[in-house]
């Protein structure tokens, strides 16, 4: 290290010369200055308004701290309980993963007429596919957690509540990306099937379907992956799932349970992460990730 | 036109055709077993899941039902009748989306301090060491993977209830999203400034300060655009564990069954959302456009 240092002194040394022959490299910018400084300051600003705002006080916040770390040496080592419990927490796990699977899939199902139908070489009606795209945009607005609200009112507590809810949720989404599928197919297959005498349905069925399939599939994959994590929280509000029991045990301060279940929940997400990218990789080839 | 369509001898033609067929015939083997496999896993789901078509089937009238009845007022008029009793808490429920706002903002500042700085020590390109490496890719995939409202819980309870469990919950989860970005841009960043600057006798700080950081820095800027919009719908539903933000009050206002409250707050929440999202869009456009500019 010491050689760089050398090295660095030399440099420095010379820094003087160097100004002097390219004044223009050292002369500051002063508008430019000028205006990252306002946008820092107004940032800044904005900052410490919203911390000011929210009444924290240092007793508060060192007091949180203290009780932080309480709260996380309490928390190990994991542990379940009792045998019973662990069941409980498993099933609630499987719970959670098949709402992210039949929520999503459903979604999708759903959300593929729509999708293909906002496309803009299937539907060129512009104020039909505006209004169809502003409803997925509405649809999409509304949190997962919200719409779960509503289904429970209908279907009653319980998982089919959550599947819903994601599916709900996910048709805005999924809606969205399928039409951008559509509109981003290569015409020049479909093309070349009528050309070489195929009929329209062959023209769907090989020229379409190969380039857009993929896509979806991806795209569906990856959102079993994110739905994974939605479905964690939907028990929150009653819709099944591991959610529910993690936040009762948070309320009833159980801290070493709620580290299992974060423990389990982690790795959960990193199966499911590893499976679908594997699947993902062998759907679409390496690269296009 | 005739044209000839030149054709292969016989025993070639043959070889290729069945290598053809057998080609098929393994991809639809393939693509059978994975059909197979996902129609058992949907079957286990479903069980799991207890989903009951006819439930749903019986009961969807109340869901129809019910957001039919979101558009009508206590007094069973239209809330289009009367906006000033439709939009009754308009002055609170402000306040409280200004609150979410501001968890959103505040959250997103921390959170994406904290994976700037943890971004240069998780990116394989610039980072000083394997365990350094290792440790910053494992904290950021633990806040990235434990979702928003569990922090929020935890926070809720070890700070007490309010905006600052909030902010610390989407500034935790932020940090674990946006310090992935992050060192993503930095290992796509160009090398050969960062060894000139090595060559020259700077330090490590200097070397990313004055070579990595001006190739990233519109980058990382968009990306935390980006978040602040995501973090923006997390901090509306913040309110359902206590955790501040207008969550709060449209929690309560479906669980007491406040119909046209409902449609009120979701009106608001979805048209901050869409006026955030346009804003950020325009912002990151420009950003992106410097980008290319540079």
């Amino acid at each position: 290290m010491s050689g760089a240092s050398a090295l660095r002194r030399a440099m420095l040394a010379e820094r003087a010369g160097l100004e002097a022959r390219h004044p223009g490299i050292f002369r500051p910018d002063w508008s430019q200055r000028l205006w990252r400084g306002l946008v820092f300051a107004v940032l800044a600003g904005l900052f410490v308004y919203g911390l000011m705002s929210m009444e924290i006080s240092w007793a508060r916040i060192s007091n949180g701290m203290g009780e932080m770390a309480k709260v996380l040496s309490v928390m190990l080592p994991p542990s379940y309980g009792t045998e019973a419990k662990l069941w409980v927490y498993l099933k609630a796990l499987g719970e959670t993963l098949a709402i992210a699977l039949l929520g999503t899939l459903l979604g999708a199902m759903l959300a593929f007429p729509f999708g293909i139908l906002a496309a803009r070489n299937v539907l060129p009606v512009w104020i039909g596919r505006f209004l169809l795209r502003r409803s997925f945009d509405t649809i999409r607005g509304v949190d997962a957690l919200i719409w779960a609200l509503i289904w429970i009112n209908v279907v009653g507590l319980g998982p089919f509540a959550g599947v819903l809810a994601i599916a709900t949720s996910d048709i805005g989404s999924f809606a969205k990306l399928f039409s951008e599928a559509v509109e981003n197919a290569d015409k020049k297959p479909v093309e070349g099937v009528v050309a070489s005498g195929g009929s329209r349905l062959h023209a769907v069925r090989f020229g379409l379907i190969p380039q857009v399939l993929p896509v979806i599939a991806s795209q569906v994959l990856y959102y079993i992956e994110s739905n994974t994590r939605s479905a964690t929280i939907i028990g929150i509000v009653g819709a099944g799932g591991i959610g529910l029991h993690l936040a009762e045990q948070i309320r009833t301060l159980e801290w070493q349970h709620v580290s299992f279940m974060v423990l389990m929940i982690l790795v959960a997400v990193a199966v499911i992460d590893m499976i679908s990218t594997q699947l993902r990789f062998a759907i679409i080839g390496r690269r296009a990730i | 036109m005739v044209t000839a369509v030149p054709v292969l001898p016989e025993p070639q033609a043959r070889a290729l055709a069945a290598a053809y067929s057998s080609a098929v015939a393994a991809k639809r083997m393939q693509t059978l077993i994975g059909v197979a496999v996902l129609l058992a896993s949907l079957a286990v789901a479903w069980w799991i899941a207890e989903v009951d078509p006819w439930k749903f089937w019986a009961n969807l009238d109340k869901f129809t039902a019910y957001i039919g009845r979101l558009f009508f007022l206590e007094n069973g008029q239209g809330v289009w009748t009367d906006f000033r009793e439709w939009f009754w808490g308009l002055q609170k429920w402000s306040g409280k989306l200004l609150e979410t706002l501001l968890i959103a903002y505040v959250g997103t500042i921390l959170g994406v301090l904290g994976g700037f700085l943890l971004c240069f020590a998780a990116a394989q390109n610039v980072t000083r060491g394997r365990l350094p490496l290792f440790v910053a890719r494992r904290v950021l995939e633990f806040f990235r993977t434990v979702p928003e409202l569990v922090f929020a819980l935890l926070f809720v309870q070890v700070f007490g209830l309010g905006p600052f469990a909030g902010v610390l919950a989407v500034a935790l989860h932020t940090l674990g999203a946006i310090g992935k970005l992050y060192y993503e841009v930095v290992e796509n960043a160009d090398m050969k400034p960062f060894e000139g600057v090595v060559a020259a006798g700077g330090t490590w700080p200097e070397a990313l300060r004055f070579a990595i950081l001006p190739q990233v820095a519109s980058n990382f800027a968009s990306y935390g655009l980006l978040r602040f919009e995501i973090n923006v719908r997390g901090a509306a539903i913040m309110g359902f564990v206590g955790a501040g933000g207008i969550g709060q009050d449209l929690l309560e206002a479906v669980q007491k069954f406040y119909y046209s409250d409902v449609s009120a707050l979701l009106l608001i929440i979805i048209g901050t959302v869409m006026l955030i999202d346009l804003g950020t869009e325009r912002l990151r456009h420009y950003l992106i456009g410097q980008e290319q500019g540079r």
